[in-house]
């Protein structure tokens, strides 16, 4: 109620300022103004503007930064984001004294040289010395930054070796929700694909492939150990998403047809997290990031990151693929005739056959 | 030089409606714009509502949308409906038709000297074939699933499939038709202007004494005919997977309970072909609002534009870097790596001619001898929205910091001040400028100050606080944050930003009525109001056709020379010759 009492108020303060412009007018017109000519108090007034727009527009942003700045996302929680997050200062510490002197110059300017009918402005239509200066700066700290933005690109982007014992993580996108999968001890993820969805079997998983038999499905939240590198595969069912996890400064599309990767390393775990942000409730996420739909808003997972003993406790609780009537390990044994009926047939075929 | 011989000034049909006279098409853009600007911003001010007071009835909402919000609470699809088709009128509709088509019709022709574009029959059907269009975007806004409602890049498969979202439907159809009919509109009037600037300049008027519009709106033109045509490819594409069963851009999909017969499209590709137009898209909107700026900076600060040569090589560079750019949308769609790097290599390139622009505006200001008409207050509110939102944009070039605000708020912030806000006000700030040479009337000033204050304070409270959204990590095209507790203390600032948005709003109406009151009732104009050297002002107020009267003046010098040494005024238009001891210094 009380925004629109202010929505109100706006709208009475614009026609009162109407209702003032008015009266100017007349006045003007009875000193015998026109109402377009810009008149010297008019440039008056317009000069002192500049500095005071300036004044206002910096107080605004630190306001900003003062009242919001402990609203911003904290410490990076993974690796690779610390390095993210030192670039970002990186980039701050040159925009932010380039934006403020530019804006320096441009309203002082403004108000220094606002008309004056007894100057004439200088004439000075080009110094190749001042436009080769403000060519090669820019050059030169750019290439600093784009040297620097790459090196750390490079190492982002580099898949994670087979030697660091990544654990693996399929995140599967659907209108609207995240299905994670575990690939289990045999670090190789069963071969799924949308053809095969039926029932439970969200995923698609192909039942006949056993690289599938171990591996877990959760849904609702995923665990990861700290310091032990995570590689995550990406998949959609239906149209694009992306899995964004915002502390962990992570970001990747899911797109239907075709798989996608990242990879990161946990730094701190999710009660470390309560404790750095002074917020009991907090929690690791993960959340849509390209529109997907009407629920496209409420897509989202949480991630709990603790230590590797609670994480292997936790997975061992988590079910494996195919648990339906007895163990999908037996089918393992009588593998060959199953097999090959299963080959031409679907997922509901091998689920008779137990 | 024979298209306009067939001009029947007593047929109103053909002098309002069929015209072909380049200053009348100049104006139905000009309203036809301004008429979808004003939409698309009553859009924004909608779904603000939504994001300030989430879920709160609104008797606003509900007495003007309808269906769309049921209980006065606007419906999670609406909003996205909302977002989108405010995006597209904004980018497409008044920013590239509304600003492109009103300047480079009415400048072109009056600021090289010719008595019209080059081919003033295809000049009136681009302006038709761009009325077509935009009713046919608004028409989509009342069939059955509502209009579009996948984002204005309108990804598939989320746009191809019906069953994705209700307004992938006939809505979906309506908006490929809409920007296939655009975008026949837009090379109709590329290709015109393009070949206008190089055929039609009168005597004396060499490339290098062209005013700087104009070399905005030739490489802008250019950038349109190269780029315009592959989103033509896109979307023609995505029409044959909707509707004829291709998967250009479909694989691998399970949707509303069964798996579709699709295979080995790829989004990606859809992706790639939207960005090779959507990019240089930006830039097709900031020239030319860089451009109206040049010009009116100089002629205010009645001072040559400095480093014209500079302006023309950044210009230049900038139109070149454009279309090497796209991928800087694309960062996290799982694109190779290596193109990443590629793509911010080119991008952060932009940022050189960029900086060079900045200064020049900055030198141009300094020992000037400054005029604060409303034209001249909203250029300099142009080189500040473009410093501010430009610099943010090396940090979203940067591959590796776009990995955390990629399609955040951030996002949100940055395109809106810098291709949002720039192209905005280089577009107002043309029409308080120019408006005496369209409509022979004078605008009022004060309204016009008190427009631009109010129009960059509030624009400034609306796009600035985004960038907080986005460094906390608030997704974009959120209907509401209130899912995430992440989030809950962030709803001062969406408060904070939907209010200002109204204000702007309501200052916007200012300038409406100004425009509209001073059409019919506005003083008129003198010949030359702003004491300006380019040619345009050596043309009669009341239009005819072929503009001059007598002869089209020859051209002897450059448009800048304000405030020359050794002459009487401050001013020299272009058609005056050359004095014995003057230096040249357009060549």
């Amino acid at each position: 109620m009380l925004d629109l009492l202010i929505i109100v108020s706006v709208v009475l303060g614009i026609i009162a300022l109407a209702q003032l412009i008015k009266v100017l007018e007349l006045a003007g017109q009875a000193r015998g103004e026109n109402s377009w000519d810009v008149t010297d108090r008019d440039n008056k007034t317009q000069a002192r503007l500049m500095p005071v727009f300036l004044v206002v527009y910096f107080a605004s942003i630190i306001y900003q930064m003062v009242a919001w700045g402990k609203y911003l996302l904290p410490v990076s929680a993974s690796a690779h984001g610390e390095t993210i997050d030192n670039l970002m200062m990186t980039s701050w510490i040159v925009i932010f004294p380039v934006f403020i002197l530019t804006h320096i110059l441009l309203f002082y300017f403004a108000w220094k040289y606002s008309y004056d009918k007894n100057r004439k402005a200088e004439f000075f239509p080009h110094s190749n010395k001042l436009e080769l200066l403000w060519t090669i700066v820019p050059t030169v700290v750019l290439s600093i930054l784009i040297l620097y933005g790459l090196n750390t690109w490079n190492n982002i982007t580099t898949p994670v070796s087979q030697e660091e014992d990544p654990v693996l993580i399929e995140l599967y996108a659907y209108q609207f929700g995240w299905i994670a999968r575990y690939a289990g001890d045999d670090r190789e993820f069963g071969y799924a694909n949308v053809r095969n969805i039926e029932g439970v079997n969200a995923l698609g998983m192909d039942s006949t492939d056993s690289k599938g038999w171990d591996d877990k499905i959760v849904r609702a939240e995923f665990h990861l150990p700290v310091n032990r590198p995570v590689q995550f595969i990406f998949r959609a069912q239906d149209v694009i998403h992306s899995a964004y996890m915002p502390h962990f400064r992570a970001q990747m599309n899911c797109v239907p047809g075709m798989t996608t990767r990242f990879g990161y390393t946990p730094t701190i775990t999710t009660s470390e997290m309560k404790g750095i942000t002074q917020n009991d409730e907090f929690n690791y996420i993960l959340l849509c990031n390209k529109i997907c739909g009407a629920a496209h808003y409420n897509m989202q997972m949480d991630i709990i990151v603790e230590s590797a003993e609670d994480f292997e406790a936790w997975l061992g609780e988590q079910k494996e693929f195919l648990p339906i009537d007895g163990s999908p390990k037996a089918l393992e044994v009588e593998s060959i005739e199953v097999q090959e009926e299963a080959t031409d047939g679907s997922a509901s075929t091998t689920a008779s056959i137990n | 030089m024979s298209a306009h011989t067939h001009h029947d000034d007593n047929d109103f049909l053909f002098k309002y409606i069929f015209s072909t006279d380049h200053k009348m098409i100049a104006k139905q853009f000009l309203l036809t714009g301004t008429f979808m600007g004003f939409i698309g911003m009553m859009m924004s001010l909608f779904f603000r509502i939504q994001l300030g007071w989430p879920g709160e009835a609104s008797p606003i909402l509900e007495a003007v949308l309808g269906s769309w919000a049921p209980d006065g609470v606007l419906a999670p699809d609406k909003y996205l409906a909302l977002v989108t088709i405010h995006g597209t009128i904004m980018v497409f509709f008044l920013l590239t038709a509304g600003l492109s088509g009103t300047f480079s019709n009415l400048l072109i022709p009056l600021q090289i000297g010719a008595r019209d574009m080059a081919s003033g029959f295809m000049n009136m059907l681009s302006y038709w074939l761009f009325f077509l269009s935009s009713i046919l975007m608004l028409a989509s806004l009342f069939v059955e699933g509502g209009p579009a409602a996948g984002g204005w890049t309108i990804y598939p498969p989320l746009s191809a499939l019906p069953e994705a979202m209700p307004g992938s439907g006939l809505g979906m159809t309506l908006w490929i038709a809409s920007m296939a009919i655009f975008i026949m509109s837009s090379l109709l009037g590329s290709l015109n202007y393009i070949v206008t600037i190089l055929n039609l300049r009168t005597k004396g008027m060499s490339m290098t004494r062209m005013p700087l519009t104009i070399w905005a709106f030739f490489v802008t033109a250019i950038l349109g005919v190269l780029s315009f045509p592959v989103l033509f490819a896109a979307v023609l594409l995505l029409l044959f997977d909707r509707s004829f069963g291709t998967s250009f851009y479909l694989s691998d999909i399970f949707i509303a309970g069964k798996a579709l017969e699709v295979e080995g499209g790829s989004p990606i590709l859809y992706e790639h072909l939207f960005w090779f137009l959507g990019h240089p898209e930006v830039y097709i909107i900031l020239l030319p609002a860089l451009g109206i700026t040049s010009e009116v900076v100089a002629t205010n600060a009645r001072k040559p534009i400095f480093g014209y040569r500079a302006m023309i090589g950044s210009i230049l560079a900038i139109g070149f870097i454009s279309v090497l750019v796209w991928g800087h949308h694309m960062f996290v769609t799982g694109m190779s790596p290596f193109l990443g790097a590629v793509f911010t290599f080119t991008t952060l390139l932009v940022a050189i001619p960029s900086a060079v622009k900045v200064f020049n505006y900055l030198t141009t200001l300094w020992k000037g001898n400054i005029k604060f008409t409303p034209a001249m207050l909203f250029a300099i509110g142009l080189v500040s929205t473009f410093i501010t939102g430009g610099l943010t944009g090396i940090i979203l070039g940067d591959s590796a910091l776009d990995i955390n605000v990629h399609d955040t708020y951030f996002v949100v912030g940055h395109f809106h001040i810098v291709m949002g806000l720039s192209g905005t006000f280089g577009m107002i700030c043309g029409i308080y400028h120019w408006f005496p040479k369209m409509f022979g009337r004078m605008l009022d000033k004060r309204l016009g100050f008190v427009h631009f204050w109010l129009t960059i304070t509030s624009a400034y409270g609306v796009f600035f606080p985004m960038h907080f959204l986005g460094l906390a990590g608030v997704p974009r095209r959120y209907y509401t944050n209130s899912s995430f507790p992440l989030f809950d203390n962030l709803i001062d600032i969406n408060v904070t930003i939907s209010i200002f948005a109204m204000i702007g709003g309501i200052a916007q109406f200012i300038f409406l009525y100004n425009l509209l009151y001073s059409i019919f009732k506005g003083p008129k104009s003198p010949k030359n109001p702003w004491l300006s050297n380019t040619l345009e002002w050596t043309t009669p107020v009341e239009h005819i056709h072929g503009n001059w009267p007598g002869a089209i003046p020859e051209v002897h010098r450059w448009p800048y020379d304000y405030s020359k040494p050794g002459a009487e005024l401050d001013y020299i238009p272009q058609d005056v010759p050359m004095g014995p001891d003057e230096k040249d210094e357009g060549h």
